[in-house]
Order: structure tokens, then C-alpha cells, then sequence
């Protein structure tokens, strides 16, 4: 490089390349700047951002490049580092997020890069399972489930092979941290795949990412031939999914790699058991995964679970999504509340009209009336408030938002993605459809089915709301309790959530 | 190169892969835009399959189709989180747009998310990403499909 020339940093994950990244880093280019494509800070709202010497510039458009050069630009908006946004996180997972070239080996190791492989493969298996136990770091995908527990299991199961499987089929709306950190930080993942292999004693790995993420697929094929030698003689193979939402599951997503449909397995068998091809098997997240290294750096697990609180330790990356003026990724300590997420850091709707609901954890994940904002982020306060934390996305509602048809299409979702293996899924959710249909719009007539000579039982005149209402939260029971997977045992969270707290939507 | 020793090539790739059934769909329907009956015989018999339980598989996921459908796809994301920032009120007029003498020029399909929750309504064409779109842009993205 030159002498005087200016050094531009510009994000190349998917979200910047959506909103025109490589059209501004042509134009510094074409200025005779030196451009370097770096992760992105989850500054989204400011997307495509511009880093010069630590200041910030965005939204950017070729437009702005002279002004910005020329020290003129109306974008700035001062050291990125220090951008209350960013200064108020506390960032462990995503510490590299801007920071690094993703597939940069030099950036990753002078930034502490297989420092916790290093340290863990100097520790025997059973010390590393203990330290991800001590650590507290619990399941990213949504349930929950302590991660050292599961370790354990996968490492005291006989059999000659097993598996690291890392579930990136990032489905839920409003979810961006896997495709983030997949992006943006491809070998940590990688680094925290190798400790767990070394932890259970597992030779292979697979990445299954879900086919609407091309960035991330090319960038993790990348990243794992530049990381062999590394994470050697361990092996990780990317897999692509066909843009079934179900896979998501973790037994449908063994299924799907091993080329079958991908319905849902019951358990027992457990896949730490009984996983991919019958042979003991890890399945973590991406979050889950990506945590481990600083885990297994020296003092990580003391730090982690000194963070958080109650059961719900360490950080989780938030997702600030929907009607949010600020989105983008907020990675925090548990215990956060709705409050700050959305109005202190969010700032509150795009739109600037009052917010009505934030569905938090997806698409199976309840929707969250403005009175329940104190609730701290924290798994078990979530459940007892008949909610969830899934996978740490926040999809956040104007005033405009109609629940009824929002509760609709969360049924008409689990209809369209059911494997179809249990009833309560595949069936209910049209059935559910149907009521909620009646419900908002009431029919004079008997529905269709409870007018078959079969439904001998059923009343013979039409049902009034009321009955529609009780009928739908049965269907919901059902639903919630015999469903072989979350898809079709979680959808009851949106519709009844909707239908407390809004009732006024539903006609 | 025939269609035959493509296709056979293409489960040559992937055999000695564990579980290579998606793989090799993946790579026969980016071939050939589709999954079709013969080709479904021909994995099945290199595989040790039942020509059923392929077709099972192709039937079973969103990305596969079992006849080619020519026109340009323009995917728009419909789920939770792009409907909270506007995306429902556009459809009518993007449906409008992939019209062009009463024939569907452009096929629209829902994807329920592609990791865009912050910057939406989005859209994707081919491996093209769009975000931040309003209705005059999307109906333009539909017109240059």
C-alpha cells in the first residue's frame, strides 16, 4: 500500500451486499482508496457502513464517497467503537463482528484465534466437558438444554464413530445471528466444532445451512479448506438444505443428511445416543458452537457463568428485527429487559408509530404485549410468562399490526412446513386455519367438517365465537401437548398470546 | 454432453459421500432445473433406492421441483418480520408486474426468511440480495427478472 493511501472498510456479509455494499466499495476503489471487506458491526440501520481510521459513515451510497473523503459527509457518526449501540453490548461471541476479515487466518489468529482449541487439546476430554459444564452455557437453538449435559452424553456413549453436527438452518423470522456470525466469523465456528470433536471423541462434522444463505455456504466452504490443517485429523463437510423450515429440528435435520425426508424422529433416541447414521452424535447450534472457544480460553468458563442470571448464564446475541428503527445485533448478559431492547437500543418502530407486540423466538415464539415489558431475558421467566427466548430473535409491531391475521399466519405457517409426521402438526394446523377464519369472519352455517355423518358428535347447528374460541384453544392443547416436535407443540404460543392479549383483533 | 453422462456424473460426484441423496438433488435440479421421473429411476438404482423413496425426497422439500419451470423466480420474503415492515400491501402489485399479457412472466414465490429481519421487505433473485425495498422498487425488481 502506498503511503497516504486511505484504508476503507467495508462489511461483505449478506445484509450489506442487500443494501449496496459493493457498489460504495467500487466507488472508494475507483477514488484510489485501499478497500478492505470486513464482518459487519449489526449496526444494520446503518448498513452499508463505512469505516475510516475508526470513524463511521452510514448509510452510505456512492453519492457520499467525496463528501466522506473530503471530510464533509452528513453520515458521520463518529468512532464506531464507541457508538452507544455498540459500547453498551458485551460482546464474547461476536467480539471479532467488524473487526475482522472473515476468512482472513492472520486476522483471526492475532485476534485469539484457536487459542481455546489449543488450550483445550493441552486439557484431557473429560476436563473440557467439565468446563463447558461449569460454564453454564446452555443450548442457543431455542431449547435450552445444557450443553456440557449433552457433551457428556455423546462422550460416555459406546460406539467407534460419532458426530458434530452444527444446526445452521436458521429459519425463525427475525433471526440473523447465525448468518452473522457464519459470515463474519467463519472459523470460530470451526474452532468450536474442533473442541467439541476433540471433547466426544468424534472424527467428522457437519455444517447443515439452509439453502437460503449462498453467502454463508461459500464462505464456510472457504473458510474449512483454509482451516484443515488446523482442526486436522477432525473434518467438517458443509451440507445444504432444500428450504424445508423443519429441518430446523434436530432429528428432521439428521434425516435430511442422511438423504432421507426430513420428518421428525421421536425420541427416545436420543441423537446424543442414536444421531446421524445410528452413531452418537453432538447437535448444537451455531451460537452454541461459536461460544466455545472463548470458553475453553484460560478463565472463560469462570467469566462466562459469572454472567446472566439464575440458570440463564453468560450472553446471548439478541436479534433486533421488524419495525425496529435501530436493528441489528445486540449481544448482552441474560437479564435484559424488553424495555431497553426496544425503546433504549431499538429505539423504538421504524415506522415512529407506537409499538403493539414483539414476537420474541420466531415464528413459534408468543407475541409479547407492551405491559409485559419488564420481563427480564431469561429462559425460565419466558416460560412462566407462556413465552420463549427460541433463538434470541425479536421481531417488533407497530400499531398497524392486525394480531388476528398474524395469529392466522402462524397456523398457516406450521401448515405449510409440517413434515406431516404427527396429526396434532399436520392436521391442526389447517384445522386451526379454519377456526381462526370462522373466528374473525362468523359463518351461520356448520363448518363443513362438523357437518360430516362421521362428526355424529359434534353440534348440529353452527358454533357461536364463543364455542369457536374454546374449540381453538382445545385445538391449541392438543397441539402443545402431542405434537412430536416444537414446530406443531410451539405454534400454540403466537395464536394464544394473540388472542389474550388482543382479542379486540379477532373480530 | 448428453444428459445421460451428466446425470451420471453428477451421481458419481456424490457417491462416496455419506447420505448423498441431497447433494446430488441439489446439483441435478441447478443442472436441470428439475428433478423429473427418469432422473429420479436413475438415482434411485445408483443408490440402492426405491424409485419411491427418491421421489419422497424431492416431493418433500421447497427447493426441489419435479418439472422445470423456465421463467425467472423473484422470491420475496413474507414472513413475520418483513409483514412488520410493509410487505403485504406490495404483493398486489408485484403480482401485477409478473404479468405481461395475461401470462405469469415472473414466478413469485414466498420464502418464509432470508436472515434480512432488520432491512426488510426482501427480496432475492438468483444470489442476488435486495433490501429496503418500497413497492416501486420491488415492482421494479420484478420487471427486470
Amino acid at each position: 500500500m502506498n503511503e497516504g493511501t486511505i484504508r476503507v472498510r467495508i462489511a461483505d456479509d449478506a445484509l450489506a451486499l442487500a443494501c449496496g455494499a459493493d457498489a460504495v466499495a467500487d466507488a472508494f476503489a475507483a477514488a484510489s482508496c485501499a478497500v478492505e471487506r470486513v464482518s459487519s458491526w449489526g449496526m444494520h440501520w446503518l448498513e452499508p457502513l463505512v469505516e475510516i481510521d475508526g470513524l463511521g459513515f452510514g448509510p452510505a451510497t456512492p453519492g457520499d464517497v467525496a463528501a466522506i473523503l473530503g471530510g464533509t459527509s452528513d453520515k458521520a457518526i463518529g468512532r464506531i467503537a464507541d457508538h452507544p449501540f455498540i459500547a453498551q453490548q458485551q460482546r464474547l461471541t461476536f467480539v471479532r463482528a467488524g473487526i475482522t476479515r472473515p476468512l482472513s487466518l492472520d486476522d483471526y489468529q492475532s485476534t485469539g484465534g484457536w487459542s481455546g482449541l489449543r488450550r483445550a487439546r493441552g486439557l484431557s476430554p473429560v476436563q473440557v466437558v467439565a468446563e463447558v459444564t461449569q460454564s453454564g452455557l446452555r443450548g442457543r437453538g431455542g431449547a435450552g438444554f445444557p450443553a456440557g449435559i449433552k457433551w457428556q452424553t455423546v462422550a460416555s456413549a459406546p460406539g467407534e464413530r460419532k458426530f458434530i453436527v452444527c444446526n445452521a438452518d436458521e429459519g425463525d423470522s427475525g433471526t440473523f445471528a447465525d448468518r452473522m456470525l457464519m459470515e463474519g466469523d467463519p472459523f470460530q465456528l470451526i474452532e468450536g466444532m474442533a473442541i467439541a470433536a476433540y471433547a466426544v471423541g468424534a472424527g467428522r462434522g457437519y455444517i447443515y445451512v439452509r439453502s437460503e444463505y449462498p453467502h454463508a455456504i461459500a464462505k464456510l466452504n472457504a473458510a474449512i479448506a483454509l482451516a484443515s490443517a488446523i482442526i486436522a485429523p477432525f473434518a467438517i463437510e458443509v451440507r445444504v438444505g432444500a428450504g424445508a423450515y423443519v429441518c430446523g429440528e434436530e432429528t428432521s435435520l439428521l434425516n435430511s443428511i442422511e438423504g432421507k425426508r426430513g420428518e421428525v424422529r421421536a425420541k427416545p433416541p436420543l441423537p446424543a445416543l442414536e444421531g446421524l447414521f445410528g452413531c452418537p452424535t453432538v447437535v448444537n447450534n451455531v451460537l452454541t458452537l461459536a461460544a466455545i472457544p472463548h470458553l475453553l480460553s484460560e478463565g472463560g468458563a469462570a467469566l462466562y457463568s459469572a454472567l446472566g442470571i439464575d440458570r440463564s448464564k453468560g450472553t446471548m446475541p439478541i436479534q433486533l428485527a421488524g419495525n425496529i428503527k435501530h436493528g441489528g445485533l445486540f449481544e448482552t448478559a441474560f437479564g435484559i429487559s424488553l424495555r431497553e431492547l426496544v425503546y433504549d437500543f431499538g429505539g423504538g418502530t421504524a415506522s415512529g408509530r407506537p409499538v403493539k407486540a414483539v414476537q420474541v423466538g420466531g415464528p413459534l415464539g408468543a407475541y409479547i404485549h407492551t405491559d409485559q415489558f419488564d420481563l427480564p431475558f431469561d429462559y425460565e421467566a419466558y416460560a412462566a410468562a407462556d413465552a420463549l427466548i427460541g433463538h434470541g430473535g425479536l421481531v417488533v409491531f407497530d400499531d398497524s399490526a392486525d394480531m388476528g391475521k398474524l395469529a392466522r399466519f402462524a397456523m398457516e405457517f406450521c401448515a405449510v412446513e409440517s413434515c406431516g409426521k404427527c396429526t396434532p402438526c399436520r392436521i391442526g394446523s389447517t384445522r386451526g386455519v379454519e377456526l381462526i377464519d370462522r373466528i374473525r369472519k362468523p359463518a351461520l352455517a356448520a363448518d363443513a367438517v362438523a357437518a360430516l355423518p362421521q362428526m355424529h358428535n359434534a353440534k348440529s347447528g353452527p358454533r357461536s365465537r364463543d364455542e369457536d374460541i374454546v374449540l381453538l384453544e382445545d385445538l391449541c392443547e392438543t397441539m402443545k401437548y402431542g405434537s412430536l416436535c416444537a414446530l406443531g407443540g410451539f405454534t400454540p404460543y403466537p395464536v394464544l398470546s394473540a388472542l389474550k392479549h388482543w382479542p379486540e383483533d379477532f373480530g | 454432453m448428453n444428459r445421460e453422462s451428466r446425470l451420471a456424473e453428477i451421481v458419481a460426484d456424490h457417491k462416496g459421500r455419506e447420505g448423498p441423496l441431497l447433494p446430488i438433488l441439489h446439483d441435478v435440479q441447478a443442472e436441470f432445473g428439475c428433478i423429473d421421473a427418469g432422473a429420479e429411476a436413475v438415482i434411485a438404482h445408483a443408490l440402492n433406492l426405491s424409485r419411491a423413496e427418491v421421489h419422497g425426497v424431492v416431493s418433500f422439500y421447497h427447493d426441489f421441483r419435479s418439472q422445470a419451470d423456465p421463467r425467472p423466480v423473484v422470491q420475496i420474503c413474507r414472513a413475520e418480520a418483513c409483514q412488520s415492515r410493509g410487505v403485504e400491501a406490495m404483493i398486489e402489485a408485484a403480482e401485477a408486474a409478473a404479468c405481461a399479457n395475461g401470462l405469469e412472466r415472473v414466478r413469485l414465490k414466498a420464502v418464509y426468511c432470508l436472515g434480512l429481519c432488520s432491512v426488510g421487505p426482501a427480496a432475492r433473485v438468483g444470489d442476488m440480495l435486495h433490501a429496503r425495498l418500497n413497492e416501486a422498487a420491488l415492482v421494479n425488481l420484478v420487471e427486470q427478472a
